[in-house]
């Protein structure tokens, strides 16, 4: 299906401004790649063509898009195998004259074409207790130093692609753990409420128990592929996990804290 | 009707952006059985991409601000078209819904003292935009749907409302389809909230999203609840023009509250020459006293760069028209020369981003190519200030969907506020409301099954047209034909361009299957597209005057007679519709006071 | 698709790495660099001479592998005398300490993980494995240990330090004939010194030791002194991958060097 002649460049073959595109089209019952050759223009990016490939060739075509600029998280998909935005991929990175793929996110169930299920991520979210403040000041404010709430900050850019959860091996080469892990994007969101200076839940024994931190291996896949550029692994996993250590693993602080109870 | 997945409720909200879910978290609170239907996945609704901030008057970088203030910003802002007791409620109620959402686990940037910082936006006397960083409606939305979630609220994602249907000239539910497999689904319901957004997508240069289709304005009309003021469409005037396919795409306002200024291609600062006599007591006239101001409000005067956005979208408009502007149509925008690369990073970081991905330009190095894109829609469903509801019983609306609060134009961050203002209030009374009505209104299945066999039309045509060519075409027609300069001449070919789109339309045919079918889910939309369409020609034909977000080339003076008067649309049973005008609420005076001080 | 439902259902599309770039190149680096390094500190461990250069070349540098050494076993270079029974290397009383720090340290496990594990070889690379659980038991549950490990290793880069301090010694033999020994600096010395340093800095960047001074608590504010030491922490934190290759190529040279000049291979030169 692919044109053998890869070695002339694209302006030899089809002109300066076509690029071939290998779409994945199916549904629930399986499907594959399909080549779509189409034309595109100087600037634009991967979601542009597949909206052109829809409005000309494949009315059809599932996908799911908002934004366009990076921001609602909608778009991701596999492209040349590696979860991406697709309205944050502009079509000059690639090498003219290769195929480029584009496929729906291989951990979720396939709803059409582009498009997969993600309601894992919406189920995994409700098993998070929410913000529980404590009471605020005397004067009925809420005082709390920028210093204080910047880390969790940081995880609060998350735009929910989901590309994160799409990429962890824990879920994605094993489903039977999804049961039992709820994946980088909510781990980090237990991170956020633990380190929120006046939130008075706890929820790391849940985190370590229910929702599989210890199941995370700390490869950084996460991290790498995170739109936002949030240090999932390092500024949130991590963390939570030294703070497992510190409640199940240390029994100096251990101690101390049954003394502390005892008074 | 056999096998119809059916659902009752009290009250169903239609959107799950600011306004909806707000709306929803309330009328649940209220003990309402409540469930929320949405477009997209949640959390993805147009509210995640608002960037600058909430307007509300907390007086945590200006003790001098208060609800009195911004009330006059939002009438001066709106050139006093608004409704004065939607912009009453608005200044005074937005400092509770911003601190409720601290409560709820927002993070807003903090000011020294610990409080919520606010920043500077146009047509805001002080700094009084809540923000986090420039993503302040992804905060926002993330608080109220992780509320929604701890609530244990029922949702029903990409899921799209087609119809209402009403029993009695109630509203007694609605029918809608799964995006996913095309199956329809019915929900009765005692009350509707609407909470759809805007109609950005009839424009083609536009800063809005597929789901910005008008389907909560066309509902409206189409059950026979009345619209206002759709003539007034707000034109950003900082999208983004280069490279093409990311025209229209929004840059904050914040870049130059932040300090950004304007300048065309003979690198003069423009702005200067387009202050208009109502701000001129308050905009700065000199370069220097503009740049005094950012370190210094109080002996200072604004710059004009932060002039309302009508003003400075329509000065763009004219340096390019002059022949002053960049290759691409704009003109530029430059914060490089004028802040550190360290700050733009720190105060803009998803602009600098966007740049340099989408446009490979490094923001904090070279000024950048902007220019007007179609933003905002003030006008929309007619409602009570206090309650929100339509003049439909049991129909009700909030937030971009709903006219009135905005006048004819809207000052930024007002939006965010709105959302949470009027969101709050529409759950409230849907809930009451919902809660006071007896026996449930009936769904008829006649007309259930009349409406689902309507809908699947398009699949049972072999050739027709292609809905993504009609799209197209309107959009252009409303682009060239209905832009921010307007005139009659161009308004008439508009709305005989819509009617012959909307002939067209009742013939458009697509391939595939029901699943997941983004061409069928088009042509259903071309509905609400051409309803809104027409509505804005037509009112912008009608109004004989420039104000806000409507410049006639052929009147371009305000009009006395306009001045008191809102456009009303009603479609009556037979489907015709009228438009007539209606004179605006009149302010009491003790608000008229607020006006007579002297704007320093 | 409502919020209502579960589907947390398998992926439709077959596994299938998709990707078009030298994806194996960065687990296949690693795993030649974490092999060359095993393959020469264990030539280096169970090569148990050369390790000191002393008198003989009038020097006083013991290689890392074997610092501190605290039985007889390195003649002048001795440490502390603490054991004389011992029949092995030195390095083997020594070595188990930086290698639990290493083995368990949350970079190296990433590493390994990765390259030797393939678990997963590289992001959205099928993994070859049936059953995955990660670190939740045992043995890999040990890996919550690395704080320990933190604790144990924490004096040796100071012994380093101290052990470059010595290194600072310069011996000559005097007209008389009898041992001199003056201050000096050899190139050796600085080697030392900079591996001490390079230690240190990667002991320092450690993700134990940044939740230790002050990423444990939710309001920093509220421990100046502790805010600023994590901040700073923080900061070698980000490079702490780049530093435990730094760290770890060091030692293995500051060895080679130390043997090469014991050897007498080469002849190390003096600056004062
Ligand atoms: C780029 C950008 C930046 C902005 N920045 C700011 C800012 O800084 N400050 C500010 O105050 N305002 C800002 N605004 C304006 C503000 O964001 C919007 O006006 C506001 O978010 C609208 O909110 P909403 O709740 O009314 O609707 P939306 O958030 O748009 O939600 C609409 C919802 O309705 C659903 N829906 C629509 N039709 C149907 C249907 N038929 N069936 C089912 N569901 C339906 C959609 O799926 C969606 O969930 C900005 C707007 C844009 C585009
Ligand atoms: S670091 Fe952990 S959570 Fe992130 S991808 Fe790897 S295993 Fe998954
Ligand atoms: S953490 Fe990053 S990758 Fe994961 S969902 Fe959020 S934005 Fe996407
Ligand atoms: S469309 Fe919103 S992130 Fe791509
Ligand atoms: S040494 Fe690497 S994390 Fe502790």
């Amino acid at each position: 299906m692919t044109d053998v002649s890869t070695d002339s460049p694209r302006s030899a073959s089809k002109g300066p401004d076509m690029v071939n595109m290998q779409v994945w089209r199916g549904d629930a019952s399986g499907g594959d790649f399909k080549l779509y050759e189409v034309e595109y223009r100087e600037g634009e990016v991967v979601l542009d063509v597949i909206h052109r490939i829809q409005a000309t060739q494949a009315n059809d075509l599932g996908v799911r898009w908002n934004c366009k600029a990076g921001k609602c998280g909608s778009c991701s998909a596999e492209i040349n195998g590696l979860p991406r935005l697709m309205c944050m991929t502009r079509m000059s990175t690639f090498e003219p004259g290769q195929d480029i793929t584009v496929a729906p996110m291989k951990t979720f169930p396939v709803m059409k074409d582009l498009v997969t299920d993600v309601s894992f991520n919406y189920e995994m979210a409700k098993r998070i207790p929410a913000f529980q403040p404590k009471p605020k000041d005397a004067d009925g404010k809420r005082r709390m130093a920028q210093r204080d709430v910047e880390r969790s900050q940081e995880f609060r850019k998350c735009i929910e692609c989901f590309m994160c959860q799409n990429v962890c091996h824990v879920i994605r080469d094993h489903d039977e753990n999804k049961v039992h892990f709820a994946g980088p994007r909510f781990l980090m969101r237990i991170a956020e409420l633990e380190m929120h200076p006046h939130d008075t839940g706890d929820r790391i024994p849940l985190a370590r128990e229910e929702l599989g931190l210890p199941y995370c291996n700390i490869t950084k896949c996460c991290t790498e592929v995170c739109p936002e550029h949030i240090h999932i692994t390092d500024n949130a996993l991590i963390p939570m996990k030294e703070r497992v250590v510190d409640r199940y693993f240390d029994p100096i602080t251990r101690l101390g804290r049954a003394i502390r109870r005892k008074r | 009707m056999a096998d119809l997945e059916t659902h009752d409720f009290d009250v169903i909200v239609v959107g799950a952006g600011g306004a909806g879910l707000r709306a929803a978290i309330e009328a649940q609170a209220q003990g309402a059985r409540t469930a929320v239907i949405c477009k997209s996945l949640l959390g993805k609704a147009h509210t995640v991409m608002a960037e600058g901030g909430i307007a509300a008057s907390m007086g945590n970088v200006w003790s001098e601000d208060n609800w009195q203030v911004h009330f006059r910003d939002t009438m001066r802002g709106g050139k006093m078209l608004n409704n004065w007791r939607m912009a009453q409620l608005h200044a005074q109620e937005a400092p509770d819904r911003v601190l409720e959402l601290e409560e709820w686990g927002a993070l807003f940037d903090r000011t020294k003292e610990g409080l919520i910082s606010q920043r500077d936006f146009g047509g805001h006397r002080y700094a009084r935009l809540a923000h986090v960083g420039d993503r302040t409606g992804l905060e926002m939305i993330r608080t109220l749907q992780q509320r929604a979630v701890s609530q244990g609220m029922a949702v029903f994602m990409e899921c799209k409302v087609h119809k209402l249907i009403l029993d009695e000239g109630r509203v007694a539910g609605a029918l809608a389809y799964w995006r996913e497999t095309g199956r329809f689904v019915l929900f009765r319901a005692k009350a509707v909230i609407l909470a759809t957004g805007g109609i950005g997508k009839a424009w083609q240069v536009t800063s809005n999203s597929w789901e910005y289709t008008g389907d909560g304005h066309s509902l409206a009309l189409s059950t026979g609840a009345d619209l206002i003021d759709m003539e007034f469409v707000q034109f950003h005037p900082t999208g983004m023009v280069w490279p093409p396919s990311v025209r229209g795409i929004l840059v904050t306002e914040s870049v130059r509250g932040d300090g950004g200024v304007l300048r065309n291609t003979d690198g003069k600062r423009f702005m200067f020459d387009y202050i208009p006599e109502v701000f001129a007591a308050e905009t700065a006239d000199s370069e220097a006293e503009a740049d005094r101001w950012y370190e210094d409000h109080i002996n200072n005067r604004r710059p004009p760069e932060l002039l309302p956005r009508d003003e400075v979208a329509r000065a763009i408009n004219s340096e390019v028209k002059a022949g002053r502007g960049t290759e691409h149509g704009g003109v530029y925008l430059d914060i490089a020369s004028r802040r550190s690369a360290d700050f733009i990073r720190r105060r803009l970081p998803s602009m600098y981003h966007q740049f340099k991905e989408l446009a490979d330009v490094d923001i904090t190095a070279t000024p950048f190519e902007i220019g007007p894109t179609c933003h905002y829609v003030m006008g929309g469903v007619k409602v009570d200030a206090d309650t929100a509801q339509s003049t439909i019983p049991g129909l009700y609306a909030a937030g971009e969907v709903a006219g009135g609060m905005h006048g004819s134009n809207r000052l930024g961050g007002n939006s965010l506020g709105d959302l949470l203002v009027f969101g709050r209030r529409a759950g409230l009374a849907a809930a009451e409301y919902a809660q006071g009505l007896g026996a449930a209104p009936q769904v008829a299945d006649s007309e259930v099954d009349r409406l689902t066999a309507e809908a699947l039309d398009p699949f049972n045509r072999t050739t027709g047209e292609n809905p993504y060519s009609l799209q197209y075409e309107l959009q252009d027609t409303m682009h060239k034909l209905v832009g921010i300069i307007r005139v009659r001449s161009e308004l008439e070919e508009a709305i005989e361009k819509v009617g012959q789109l909307k002939e067209r339309a009742k013939n458009v045919a697509v391939e595939g299957h029901r699943q997941f079918n983004p061409g069928w889910h088009l042509a259903l939309d071309l509905e609400s597209l051409l309803t809104v369409s027409e509505a804005v020609a037509r009112c912008a034909l009608l109004r004989e005057e420039s104000r806000g977000g409507h410049t006639r080339d052929d009147f371009p003076s305000t009009s006395g007679y306009w001045s008191k008067i809102n456009n009303t649309i009603h479609r009556d049973s037979t489907g015709e519709t009228t438009i007539t005008q209606e004179p605006l609420p009149e302010m009491p005076d003790e608000l008229k006071a607020l006006f007579e001080e002297p704007a320093k | 698709m409502a919020v209502t439902t579960v589907q947390a259902g398998r992926g439709t599309r077959p596994a299938q790495n998709l990707r078009v770039d030298r994806w194996w190149l960065q687990p296949a680096l690693t795993a030649a660099g974490l092999t060359a390094f095993v393959i020469y500190s264990t030539w280096s461990t169970f090569t148990p001479h050369d390790y000191f250069a002393g008198a003989t070349v009038g020097r006083d540098y013991l290689s890392p592998f074997f610092s501190p050494c605290i039985t007889n076993r390195c003649g002048a270079g001795t440490t502390w005398h603490l054991v004389n029974w011992w029949p092995f290397s030195a390095a083997i009383l020594m070595l188990p300490f930086p290698l639990m720090f290493r083995g368990t340290c949350y970079y190296y496990r990433k590493a390994y993980y990765r390259s030797f594990w393939f678990s997963p070889p590289a992001c959205a690379v099928p993994e070859p494995h049936g059953k995955y659980t990660g670190e939740s038991r045992f043995p890999l549950l040990v890996q919550n240990l690395h704080r320990y490990a933190l604790y144990l290793v924490i004096p040796f880069p100071i012994i380093l330090l101290w052990e470059a301090w010595k290194g600072t010694h310069m011996i000559t033999v005097s007209a008389a004939g009898s041992l001199v020994t003056s201050r000096g600096l050899g190139l050796g010395t600085l080697i030392l010194f900079v591996n001490a340093l390079l230690l240190l800095t990667y002991t320092l960047s450690c993700h134990s030791c940044r939740h230790l001074c002050g990423g444990h608590l939710n309001a920093l504010s509220k421990g100046p002194t502790r805010y600023w030491l994590w901040k700073r922490v923080s900061f070698l934190n980000e490079h702490h991958m780049g530093l435990a290759w730094v760290s770890l190529v060091a030692v293995g040279l500051t060895d080679v060097y130390v043997r090469l000049v014991a050897s007498g291979a080469i002849h190390d030169p003096r600056f004062f």
